[in-house]
Formats: C-alpha cells, structure tokens, sequence
C-alpha cells in the first residue's frame, strides 16, 4: 500500500540506503550487517523487541553513534551520518522528547528553528502552523513541563518538522501513547506524506503499528530477517490462531496433541494453535474438553507479532515466560 | 562567491546559531527556576557568614595583617559562585544529552564544537551573573568599589568561568552519569576550591598542601580575583598574587581555560 505521491515517483534510486552496518559494544555486536533500502515519500518500519538494534540503528543513521562499517547513501551519493548535508535534510523525532520543559511551547519551537536557520520572517508563521498541526495553538505560551505525554509526543513531532525535512526518522514515535492518541498520531503522519511527501522511517516493536508502514525490515539480534510489505508478510503466515486459556496449560497442549494431533505453543496469553478455517476447529476443541476446563477461547488473523515470532522464534514483548 | 567559501558560510552560520540558542536558553532557564535564583543567591551568603563568621575567630593571618577572615574569605565566594554554576549547568548535559534538549541540538546542522561553546557560554554566563550579584557585597566584605581593579576582576572571572563550565561539560560528558558525576564532585572539584586558596593561604608548614595549591588553576583565579579587589588597599599595598605576578597568575587560568575547552571538543566529538 503505497501513498499517493509514490505514484508519480520517476527517480530509481532509492532515497535512503544503508549497506552492512555494523557496531559493537565491547564484545557484544549490536548491529551485524544491516542493510536496508528507503524509497520516497515511503513509510518504512523497522520492527524488532528491545536488542534487537533497531535502537542502534536509529543512532548510527542520526549520527549519534559512530559505526565499525557499512555504508550510508542520500539519494546514490555515499554520506557519512555524521555530516551537516545529512543532517540539514534530516528530521529525528527522539523516544524521549528533545525539549526543554522549562520552555514554553513556542519558545522550544523556535530554538528549533533558529538551529535550522530557518529564515527569521518564516520563522513565527512556521511556528503557528507547527502548533496548529500539533493541536497546541491555545497552549504555545505554556511550559513543555505543564503538558501531558500525548502532548509532549505532539510538539516533538512538530519539533522534528521545523525545518520542513525531507526525511524524518524516528524513535518509537508511539511508545506509551494509548489508542485513541496512537491513532491520531499515525493519521497526521499520513497526512504528512500525502501532504509534502515526506520520507518516514521508524523503529517500533508495536506490531499494529508495524502494520501501517509501506515495507518492514525484520531486525533481531542486529541482523535483518526480512524485508516486506506487512500484507506479504501475514500472507505468508497460513491459518488462523487459536488461543485457549485454561486451567493447567500443559496438559491443555497435550490433549491437543494426542487428541487432535495439533503442536501447542505455549504463551502469556495462553496456549496457542494455529491451524487452517479456525472457526471450524473452536467448536470441536470445545466439545473435546470437559466443561469448565477452559476459561476462554479466541480466534485471530495473524498480525506482525505472530509473524515475527514465526521468523525469529522470538516474542516483539519482553516478557518473562514467553516462547 | 566560491563553492568552497559558500559551504564555509553556511556551516558558520549554523555554528553561530548552535552557541546563541544553547547561550541564551541556558540564561532562560535559571531566570524561569525562582529556587534556583533565590538558592544561588543566599548559598553565598551562609557560606559566607556561616564558614566565614565561625572561622574568623580562630584564623590569624601572620603575614597579612590587618585582614579579617570574612574579607579574606570573600574572593573565594565569589569563585566558589562560579565553581557551583558550572557544576549545576552541567550535571545537566548527562541527562539533556540521552533524553533532553540537546539531543536535537546534537542532530541539527552545527558542529559539536558549537555546543560546546554555546553550552560554556551559557553556563559561564549563569555563573557570572550570580558573581556580580554577590559582588554588590563588596563594601560589606571590607572592599571599596572604588578600589577594585573592574578590568582585572572581570578578565579573571570570565576566562576562569569558561574554564570551569567548558571543564564541568568533560566531566559531565565523560562519565555519563549523575552518581559519577557527583564523585567527581566530591573528590576533584571541591577540594580543588578548598585547596584553592579560598579558605586558608598556603603554609610553609604543609609542604604537599602548599605544593597542590601551586599546582591548582584555581588557586591562580582566586589570586587574580583577591589582586583585583584589592587593588589598591587602603593600605597603600595591594594582595601579592601566588606566582607573584598578576600575568603568570593570568596565564594559568588561561591555559586551564583553553584545556578545559579543548578536552570538551575533543570528548563530544567522540560518537561511542
């Protein structure tokens, strides 16, 4: 699903191109060879769980940290991350906000903007606009530190745009915003591209956010699994998943086993089976199993999560106990 | 003009706007923080009264008589001012730099010598301001405003604040977090006041005391400022300085400012 302005894309080389990074901390190496291609005006996604180096990633191409090796191209010309030409292209919408709480709105705005030079007489109308795209025109002369999470996310975002980039890269740009601000951030986000055909590229571990982007890189264990449109990904995944929850999980995945022949996963959310035409498989299960052994019983398409589970073995969560 | 100049341009320009942001929101920030203003401003004031009245009745300076604790006590204040302005203005550069401001001034087109600069202006600027303030007391510390040496005193100060600032942000950025940060507080930065003259003269009686003061940049900035406001006692003869000239007294705090400055560049543009 690309946006609109893809449409009238005639340059072939692709905007963004980063080729075999690699960085190490000491011993440990966090990033092994990362290589990816950003087209323009895409939205592209690099989705892994905490480690992964999609965090890495994101400071080698911000030119926050240096890399061992690997290559960077703007546009088919080589760059080093850490050069001005980058950076004056370049918008970084950081996890943790680039602002000074003890500024008021606007004057954080226009810090940003002197730093980009923009031009003293487009100064204050950019800024209005700014705020007017962040929903904070009524609140530019209050301090960052007055405003709320889903706030702050807001402004950082209008922050990153002062300089009107054509690239923007960022950081988990919706980690700890809840549903209906989450859904309002990635509706601006289209609304930018489709507007000024901006270049999007973002770190996430939030599988439904992973959905929304043009193309994914798959990053575990600092190395790329894969790079595809999320719609091919699921694709590739086959059948339908299957959560039951219940008392003793593991003879749950036996029963399943002996009875029905099916491989259990166990997960924090249950025990996990996915077979093909899911709805027809629930009432058999049920019927299977005597009543009240089960707690409940959910049927689900799979969705990045799953699909990242199935390249990696590994959960996008971090959480004690799961495969 | 020519390619080559033209990209010169630009980058300066970018630069010149990296100081002044970082310069004037350093300044923005202590007059927005009213705990800060009223902290930094009565801070002083009990070290001074506090230390200095307790003190001065068992201090007796031999050679200099004449001289009460309290006004001997003053210069160092004044330096102690600048040394705690630079601490509090860059403790802050652990945390601003990780999830702050100046991660975006980081990614933004000046260079990392810029900030800096614009960060050791900023600071310096916040501590000369808390200085002067103090030095308003002058007259109460036993100095005459007409008998400080304004030019001396303010050479001295704002090279020895860029020092401190440019040397409090190596410090900041080279251990990386606030617990280490607080160390080196506790075991260089402090006794390097103590040590500075501030407090006691050096002694023919403690020879390795004596010799870490001589060393000590900071023992030279509080001998400049004690010079300068006493530049013409009322005496008639003014506070020999430790090298026993103002300008090798002037050169020290110079060569730790360009040092300090130095080693923040050379640290910031480290990219780990």
């Amino acid at each position: 699903m690309r946006g609109p302005f893809m449409a009238h894309e005639v340059q072939t080389s692709p905007h963004l191109s980063v080729d075999g990074l690699v960085v190490r901390f000491g011993k440990r190496t966090a990033l092994d060879g990362v290589s990816f291609d950003v087209h323009r005006g895409e939205i592209f996604g690099l989705l892994g769980p905490n480690g992964s180096g999609k965090s890495t990633t994101f400071h080698v191409l911000t030119g926050l940290l240096g890399a061992a090796s690997g290559q960077v191209r703007l546009d088919g010309v080589a760059i080093e991350p850490t050069e001005r030409a980058l950076r004056r292209q370049m918008g970084v919408v950081f996890q943790a906000a680039g602002l000074d709480p003890h500024l008021t709105c606007r004057e954080n705005l226009r810090c940003a903007a002197r730093l980009h030079r923009v031009p003293s007489s487009d100064r204050e109308p950019r800024i209005d606009e700014l705020l007017d795209f962040a929903e904070l025109s009524d609140r530019g002369h209050e301090r960052v530190k007055t405003l709320s999470g889903g706030m702050k996310r807001r402004l950082e975002i209008a922050r990153a745009l002062v300089h009107r980039p054509r690239l923007l890269v960022l950081d988990e740009p919706t980690v700890g915003l809840d549903e209906a601000s989450f859904e309002r951030t990635w509706e601006r986000l289209l609304a930018l591209r489709q507007r000024e055909g901006v270049t999007l590229l973002l770190t996430t571990h939030r599988p439904e956010e992973a959905a929304r982007c043009d193309r994914l890189a798959l990053l575990d264990q600092g190395k790329v699994l894969a790079i595809d449109t999320p719609e091919k990904f699921k694709a590739a995944i086959s059948g339908d998943i299957i959560t039951l929850v219940g008392k003793a999980p593991d003879e749950l995945a036996e029963v399943l086993l002996s009875r029905f022949s099916l491989t259990a996963r166990r997960t924090d959310e249950g025990v996990v089976v996915v077979v093909d035409r899911g709805h027809e498989w629930i009432p058999r299960l049920v019927e299977a199993l005597p009543y009240g052994r089960l707690s409940s019983v959910s049927l689900k398409r799979p969705s990045m999560a799953d699909v990242f589970l199935k390249l990696s073995g590994r959960t996008l969560f971090d959480l004690p106990g799961s495969v | 003009m020519s390619h080559f100049a033209q990209k010169i341009a630009h980058n300066f320009a970018d630069d010149l706007a990296t100081v002044s942001v970082l310069w004037q929101r350093d300044l923005l920030r202590f007059l927005r923080q009213p705990s800060r203003l009223v902290g930094a401003l009565m801070q002083p004031l009990v070290f001074w009264f506090v230390i200095g009245g307790g003190l001065a009745s068992t201090f007796r300076f031999g050679a200099e008589p004449g001289v009460g604790y309290m006004q001997y006590f003053f210069p160092g204040i004044v330096v102690m001012m600048v040394l705690f302005a630079s601490i509090f203005g860059t403790i802050t550069v652990i945390e601003d730099r990780h999830a702050g401001f100046l991660q975006s001034v980081l990614v933004a087109p000046g260079s990392r010598t810029a900030v800096v600069i614009g960060k050791s202006l900023g600071v310096s600027s916040v501590g000369l301001l808390q200085a002067t303030a103090f030095l308003l007391l002058a007259p109460v510390g036993g100095f005459g405003f007409a008998q400080i040496d304004w030019l001396v005193l303010a050479s001295f100060l704002v090279v020895g604040a860029v020092g401190l600032s440019s040397f409090g942000f190596a410090l900041a950025w080279l251990t990386d977090s606030s617990q280490a940060y607080h160390a080196v507080m506790s075991i260089l930065l402090l006794p390097m006041w103590i040590l500075s003259g501030a407090m006691f003269p050096p002694s023919d009686d403690h020879p390795v005391l004596q010799t870490l003061m001589h060393y000590n940049p900071m023992s030279y900035m509080v001998s400049g400022v004690r010079h300068a406001l006493h530049a013409s006692d009322i005496n008639g003869a003014s506070w020999t300085t430790l090298s026993g000239s103002l300008t090798i007294d002037f050169i020290w705090v110079f060569v730790f400012a360009a040092f300090s400055v130095a080693a923040a560049t050379i640290l910031i543009h480290r990219r780990r």
